[in-house]
């Protein structure tokens, strides 16, 4: 692989049964180029956390997936509220979320960790009112 | 501990799979909550949970996890089903408990993850 290939998705806020569609694409398509099943799976589950979080405070977004000889790089966009207090936010079990996310599995203040914790890079980039902009890179 | 010796001692359904039913699986994780799942889980090849939604489907197939067990008698819908069709995921069914579910598997030589 000599060039960057890229993948760009689009994140329908209001249906959770389709969450994660974007995050399976993307995993077939790392198998189909040959990409380690660790990296793989960091990938996914990190880009998988962060479509739900897109899903449940955003109302939806874009996921664009670069894919280079060194690494991976998703950089997740939204137009949503933005997050108050990113410190906070990365603590596990500070969870914002409403009652009726948790009671389908989710919500309960791990996503924001996970995705770090999955990821070698990760920038976040909020502003109250406007959207946040994650960016996490997964070396190979 | 393969797919179909779990399926007899819990005495739970078969709903997708039997093609997968010898797989040999060593690893199980349990919860309700998948971003734990997700956190805690990824060295696992069985989930066992109580929650029933697509979401669930999602997250074993990012784990590659191979057989999900639903507990308290829980019973996906034809399009959870069909989701696990397409990513060759078993699925069983059992009315036990996760409790007795996990203790049934452990005491069979089942472990968890960590």
């Amino acid at each position: 692989m000599s060039e960057q290939l890229t993948f760009t998705y689009t994140i329908d806020g209001n249906d959770f049964t389709r969450a994660g569609e974007a995050s399976s694409s993307v995993k077939n398509k790392l198998k189909m180029l040959g990409v380690g099943s660790d990296a793989i799976r960091k990938v996914a589950i990190a880009m998988y956390e962060g479509e739900i979080n897109m899903v449940i405070h955003a109302d939806g977004g874009v996921i664009t997936v670069s894919v280079s000889d060194n690494d991976i790089t998703m950089v997740l966009a939204d137009k949503g509220p933005g997050i108050p207090d990113i410190s906070k936010a990365m603590q596990e079990g500070y969870s914002t979320a409403r009652e009726e996310v948790r009671s389908l599995g989710f919500g309960a203040g791990m996503g924001l960790p996970n995705m770090k914790r999955f990821t070698d890079e990760m920038h976040i980039d909020t502003e109250l009112g406007k959207g946040t902009t994650i960016t996490m890179k997964v070396h190979l | 501990m393969t797919i179909r010796e779990m399926q007899r001692v819990l005495n739970a359904q078969f709903l997708y799979g039997e093609e997968l039913a010898d797989l040999d699986v060593q690893f199980v994780f349990s919860a309700d909550m998948m971003s734990d799942v997700l956190a805690y889980g990824s060295k696992c090849s069985v989930l066992i949970t109580g929650l029933c939604n697509p979401q669930v489907v999602r997250t074993a197939e990012m784990l590659d996890i191979v057989c999900i067990i639903f507990v308290r008698g829980k019973m996906p819908d034809e399009n959870m089903l069909a989701l696990a069709r397409s990513k060759s995921i078993a699925v069983l069914a059992t009315e036990h408990y996760m409790f007795t579910s996990c203790g049934i598997l452990y005491e069979n030589g089942l472990r968890g993850g960590a």
